[in-house]
This record gives structure tokens, sequence and C-alpha cells, in this order.
């Protein structure tokens, strides 16, 4: 269980990126993240790991409290956090296989990650996902020569590969195509319905976000305006987050320029 | 910046630009005028126009090359060769450290271990290697090492400069992803950072060796061996049919290393 | 689907396959070779430990110096030198750019008709063949002893430097625009002016000014060989064994060097 208290984040420049944070996040729990750019969305989680260190607050994951922790304490925390990116973030000049099994560098001493020797447990669990987000013929592929969505695939092995308790993902399909997106969303959902695993997925796709979350919390300007079920999330929710705009059009023609309505009409009913 | 008046009429600079451009380009003709005066206030023009003739003599002296003397060049283009790629070796290992400790994003300390390293490289790029020989043999003697270790110190400012600037230049998000999974500062270096500068490691250090040989070749002139030995020993006896045959051996190791250096640096970028 | 419902077993090992010099024959003839030659060029290192042992005490004289510089009692020598340095690095860079800027566009495959175009490749390759040392040597022989033959030596070797780098700077630039301008009917100067001109001014005056700073770097050295400026002074204070004046020329050649590297930055900037 994930619990934040009062999160605040201003930046040496004195931009106020996050503004009192509370809520928990409890097992198997995937919250959908939304706002407009620059809500502080990306803030919020990157505190949760401290890739972001919070001006103020705590961070409570299970017992640990994750703001007082020493450097040492904090690699002990972030290894039991997963953490999906925006554009994959993998490490281009390595192998498929080694990006996967770079998850569990928090788990060994620098000496041994240096020559690659990685654990039988390790390894086999780093195929058997791979072998689950479809790339099982891959592994010893360099990462830059595949596409975007098994690009995707492979941060979320990697991620996996922690064996987390938590997974923090920062927009996942921003630089994907509506198809790759929702397959993309679709695996991170099932990975955590496996695992009992919660999730914070920011992302700017709202229609996403209602199909594959649980429950929804909106941002604007670094302050929490909304948090409820996805079906709460009303037009007049929307203009909170977001501003004016007419919100049905969204609904309507499915927002974010899908070419295949077809295709999205089937993931509604799935998800439903 | 300027209103848009009634009657508009392009030009090309505003009036104060194309003054300043003019007083900008005065100011450096009558600059380089002024140097050239205090350069050649001790030129004797005698000799200035006498180098035709003089050229045309050595020139004579040199042809035909002593083809025969090639034979006293192999144990020295050996050393030079040696000099070059030990030096290099020298070079880079201590250029590696001193690269992370002056990038802004590896540095361990902004502001104590950045400056220190950042002077490291401009001691070592300011000073030529002839002149770290000319030291060196002073301080250790006459010889290879010299050479190798005037080769080396002049190596590192050149290579850890290089290098820093492309760990600056690498993808920030890629180190964000290794450092959230829990790895130490060594792992994030050996996983993040090290796959993305090692193609840019190997140009240049390889493209550092390709200059090396052409230092390495004069290194000699103040006795820190190699070619230089031999081509200091003829031109103090004026064997200049010898010296000629030395160029051809320098222009032919100087063509061949830099051919492997460029092929290497297409195998690995 | 993938998923955890077969019981298959993963590998439990897995190595990094190479990744350069794949084929493993080679790999092994290529490493084995390197091997070999290190020992051997070790090998050819003669090291005399007494003679270093006795030089340990004049390097630590040296680094004395270095650090308790004399600028005093040779300023008049250093003077002289440093003024010769600097004269002959403003003159020969100047000279350097006025023939490089023919010889490069010379030197462009894409502006250059073919006999043109390998008479300028000829010069550079003879230029850029040749240390600046070697070239002085020649000089000195024929001019006689003076800043005058480090004038051309220093232009001489900035030629082969700049319109090497220049040439292909050029090549590099962009098609569309010299075709759009050609497109006009414009005249081959025409093309050169509008079209290669803008686009390759910046870098041009940033490689004069890198040019200047190595020009510098490279007049403190040809004074070894006679050909004027502070390598001269430098030479005589080491031969004398006056460490302390050595480290004052040092200190003056590095701050120049630091001066330059800043100012060019900064003009850089300004130019652009």
């Amino acid at each position: 269980m994930l619990k934040l208290d009062k999160v605040s984040k201003t930046y040496k420049t004195g931009d106020k990126a996050l503004h009192n944070a509370c809520f928990e996040v409890p097992s198997g729990q995937v919250v959908g993240l939304i706002g407009p750019s620059g809500a502080g969305k990306s803030t919020l989680i990157r505190c949760i790991n401290r890739l972001v260190e919070p001006s103020s607050g705590s961070i409570t994951l299970g017992d640990t409290e994750l703001t007082g922790l020493s450097r040492r304490e904090l690699r002990r925390a972030r290894r039991r956090i997963g953490m999906i990116f925006q554009e994959y973030a993998l490490v281009e000049r390595l192998t498929v296989m080694e990006n996967v099994l770079s998850g569990r560098l928090g788990y060994m001493p620098a000496w041994r990650s240096y020559f690659r020797k990685f654990t039988g447990d390790d390894i086999a669990l780093a195929f058997s996902l791979l072998d689950n987000v479809g790339l099982a013929d891959h592994h010893n592929k360099r990462a830059d020569a595949l596409s975007g969505g098994q690009r995707q695939r492979v941060g979320i092995a990697r991620a996996l590969e922690q064996n987390p308790e938590l997974l923090l993902v920062d927009e996942p399909t921003a630089s994907l195509d509506p198809k790759t997106s929702r397959q993309i969303m679709r695996l991170i959902r099932s990975a955590c319905q496996e695992r009992n695993l919660p999730a914070i997925i920011n992302i700017h796709d709202v229609l996403l976000a209602q199909q594959f979350s649980d429950r929804i919390i909106g941002l604007r300007a670094g302050e929490i305006v909304f948090d409820g079920p996805p079906d709460a999330l009303t037009d007049d929710v929307l203009t909170t987050i977001y501003g004016d705009e007419d919100w049905t059009q969204l609904r309507g023609e499915n927002g974010s320029g899908d070419q295949g309505e077809d295709a999205s009409g089937v993931d509604l009913m799935e998800s439903a | 910046m300027n209103h848009p008046s009634l009657n508009p009429q392009w030009q090309y600079r505003t009036p104060k630009q194309s003054l300043l451009r003019w007083f900008g380009w005065f100011w450096l003709v009558a600059f380089t005028v002024v140097c050239w005066q205090i350069m050649n206030e001790n030129t004797i023009w005698a000799f200035v126009s006498d180098a035709p003739q003089q050229a045309a003599d050595i020139g004579g002296r040199m042809f035909p090359p002593a083809w025969g003397y090639i034979n006293n060049l192999w144990q020295p283009l050996w050393d030079t060769l040696n000099i070059a790629t030990l030096g290099t070796l020298l070079g880079v290992l201590f250029a590696i450290p001193v690269a992370f400790m002056a990038a802004t994003n590896t540095t361990p300390s902004v502001r104590f271990v950045r400056p220190l390293a950042l002077l490291i490289i401009v001691s070592s790029r300011s000073i030529n290697s002839l002149i770290w020989a000319l030291l060196l043999v002073a301080i250790i003697g006459p010889g290879l090492l010299a050479g190798i270790v005037a080769i080396g110190l002049r190596s590192i400012g050149f290579v850890a400069k290089l290098l820093y600037e492309a760990i600056e230049e690498i993808d920030e998000k890629q180190v964000e992803a290794i450092r959230a999974t829990g790895a130490s500062g060594a792992q994030v270096i050996d996983y993040a950072v090290v796959p993305q500068i090692l193609p840019a490691f190997w140009g240049i250090s390889v493209f550092r060796w390709d200059i090396n040989i052409r230092e390495s070749t004069i290194l000699g002139l103040v006795g820190a061996g190699g070619l230089g030995i031999q081509l200091n020993a003829s031109l103090s006896t004026l064997a200049w049919n010898q010296v000629a045959m030395i160029f051809i051996v320098i222009l032919g190791t100087v063509v061949i290393s830099e051919w492997v250096s460029a092929k290497v640096r297409q195998a690995v970028l | 689907m993938p998923g955890k419902s077969t019981a298959h077993t993963y590998p439990r090992h897995w190595k990094r396959p190479p990744l350069l010099l794949t084929h493993p024959f080679w790999r092994k003839v290529i490493l084995l070779g390197g091997l070999v030659y290190l020992i051997l060029a070790i090998q050819t290192i003669e090291v005399d430990w007494q003679r270093v042992y006795l030089g340990l005490e004049r390097g630590w004289r040296f680094v004395q110096g270095f650090l308790v510089p004399d600028f005093t009692s040779r300023w008049n020598d250093i003077y002289a030198g440093l003024l010769e340095s600097l004269t002959m690095t403003v003159t020969s860079t100047v000279a350097g750019i006025l023939v490089s800027v023919p010889i490069g566009i010379g030197a462009a495959r894409n502006l250059a008709p073919a006999p043109v175009y390998l008479a300028c490749r000829g010069i550079i390759t003879v230029s850029r063949s040749f240390q600046e040392v070697i070239i002085a040597i020649l000089l000195v022989a024929m001019f006689g002893f003076g800043p005058f033959a480090g004038f051309l030596t220093l232009a001489f070797a900035t030629i082969g430097f700049l319109s090497k780098l220049l040439a292909e700077e050029i090549e590099d630039c962009d098609r569309s625009q010299i075709e759009a301008v050609r497109a006009t009917g414009a005249s081959w100067w025409q093309v050169v002016n509008y079209a290669v001109q803008p686009q390759v001014m910046p870098r041009l005056v940033g490689l004069s000014l890198y040019r200047f700073d190595i020009n510098f770097r490279e007049s403190a050295v040809i004074g070894i060989v006679g050909a004027g400026g502070i390598g001269a002074t430098l030479n005589t204070a080491i031969d004398r064994y006056e460490y302390d004046s050595a480290g004052a020329v040092l200190i003056i050649i590095i701050a120049i060097v630091l001066v330059v590297e800043y100012s060019s930055s900064y003009i850089r900037r300004w130019v652009q």
C-alpha cells in the first residue's frame, strides 16, 4: 500500500509543481493520473521514488517511510518500485536481455553486474517476462533495433523484473499509435492484476485512462482537483481539470486521433 | 525593432549594423598589419628573397632520396609506433577518470573536483607533446620512456575533453531509468552511461592515436626516441637525401595510420 | 495467449553476445595479436632506473618551479618570445584563412570541377601529413631563423586544417537550398554567395577561432627548431635547468590558451 501525505514540491526556480498531495493506493489498484501538461503529474510520480526530491510531506510504501531514507536505504526502496517511462528510456545500445536484467541491479553488487553475472533465477525470470510480453525471440537484439511498441514491452519487462510492490508509469503511450497504446495499457493492467500490484499511471489520454484504471486522480496546477472512479469523470470535472472545452466532441470522436474506431469500440466493451 | 514606415524600403543591414561591421573589419586589418610589422622587425629580408635558391638547393640535394638508408629506419619506425600506441594507452587510461570528474552530470563535486579536472585538461592540452618531451628528457633522461610519457600526458587533455563533452551529451532519461531500478552510482555508470559513450570513446581514442603517430615522429628531435633521432642526425650532417628518405617513411606511416583510424572509426560508429 | 499457464521452463543461463568482432575465430586472433604486440612493445622500453631515480629529484625541482614560478629574472626573454608568438599567431591565422577559403571551396565535391577538386585535395593532404615541426625545419632552412619562417609554417598548417574542415562543411550543406538558388538562374558565384556562405559562415568563424588557439600552442613548439616565438625561450630555460623560468613560461602559455578559449566561445556566441 502506498500513502502520500501532504507532499509538495517547489523547484529551485520557484515553480510550485506540487501542492499538498494526499492520497492512498491499496494493493492491486490501478490509478490513472490525468491533468494538463505542466500540472505536476510527472513530478508527482517522480517524488514517490525520489528521482525528484519532494520539498515536504511524507510518502510511505508498506512500512517504509520513503522520504527520510539515506542513499543506501533509498536504493533498497527503489528496487521495490518498478517504473515505466515515456519514450521507453531503454539503454539503446544494450541488448534487450541486458535491459530487462538491469531491473535486478538494486539486488546485486556492482562487480557482479559489471561481469553480467546474474543468478539463474534472474535470468529465468527475464526469459519468462520477455515471453509474457511477446518478445521471446528478441532477447539478443539491441534495444535500438526494436519498434516503439516492442521497446515499451521491454520497458514493462524491466520494471516487472524488479518484482516490484508498486508500479509507476509515466506517459507509457505518449509516442505510440492508438492500437499499440491499447495493447500496452492492457499489458500493464493484466500484469497488475496477476500480481495484485498497485500502479499509478500518468497519462494524457482521458479515454485510455478511463478504460484501463480503477480510479482517476486529476491534477491541476499542482493540486489534486478530482479523485474518484472513472465513471464520475463528467464533463464538468474535465472542465475543472483542463479548463473549458467542448468535451462531448472528445467522447464522440474518440479524441486521440484514432484511425480504427471499430477497434476502440471493442476495447470499451472489454474493459466494461 | 523598426516600425514599418509608410514607404518601406528593404535594406540588407541597418546603417548602424553596417557601420559596426566595417569598423570591426577595419580593426582586424589594422591589427594584423601592426602584428606583421612587429613580427618582422628582425627579419632579414635578404634571407627571405634568397629562399627560392635555398629551396632549389635543398631540393636538389634531396633527390634522389637515399633509398638504402631505409634499413637504418626500421628500428626507429618500430619505436615510433610503440611510442604512439603505448602513449595513447597511457593517456586514455588517465583520461577516463578525469573525464568522469569533469562532466557536470557525473562529477562527484561540481565545486571542488570539477575545476581540478578542468585544470588538468587545460594544462595537458596547452602544452604540446614536444614540450612535454623536452621536460621529460631533462628529468628522466633520453629514450622511449620519455616519449611515451610525453605522448600520454598530452593525450590526457585531448581525450578527456572530448570524452567529457560526450558524457555531458548523453540521454539523461536512460540514466534516470537505471537509477529508478535501485542501481548504485557505479552500476548507473556501467549500465546507462558507458553504453552511450562507448562509440565516442573508441572514435576519440583511435583519432588521438592517429595524431600521436604524427607527433611521435618528431619527438626524437629532443631525444625522446623514434624516427626523430635519425632526422636530427641527418639534419645536423646536412644529409638531405637521408632526410628525404625519412620524410617518405613518415608520409607512408601517416597515410597508413590515417587509413586504419578511419576504418576503425567506421566500424565502431 | 502467452501467460503462466504453460509449464514452460526457461533457460537459467545467458551470455551477452560480443558487440564487436562477432566472428569467434577472428575475435581470438585479434585479441591474441593485440596481446602479443603489447608484450613486444613494452619490451622495447629500456629504462635506466638509476637515471630515473636521479631524475626524480630534478622532476621535483620542476614541480617546485611550476608552483613558485620566476617571472622576473628572464622577463625580457619571455616578453620578446611572447610578442613573437602572439604576432605570429595573428598573422599566420589571418593569412591561413585567406588562402583556406578558396582552397576549401575548391575541395568541395559539390561545387568544384574534378581537376580543381583533385588539386585542392592534394594541397590539403600534403599540408596535413607533416607535423608542423618538420615543416618548420624545412622553412627555417630556406628562410633563415626567426618568426617569418614560423609565420609561414603556421599559415601552411592552417591551410590543411581549415580547408579540409571547410570543404567537409560545404559538402554537408543542405542540397535543397543550393538547388533552390540554382533554380533561380543564379551563377556559380551567386550560388556560393547566397546558398553556401550563409550555411557555413558560423562554422568557419568557429573553426578559425579554434585554429587561432592551435596556432598559438604550436607557436610555442616551433621555436624549439628556430622558427621564433616563446618555444626558443622555453628551450633555453630547460637547457639551463632553470625550471622556475620554464614553469613561468608554461603558466603563461596555459593562461593565454585559457583566455583565448574563453573569449572565442564568447565571440562565437556573439557572431551567431
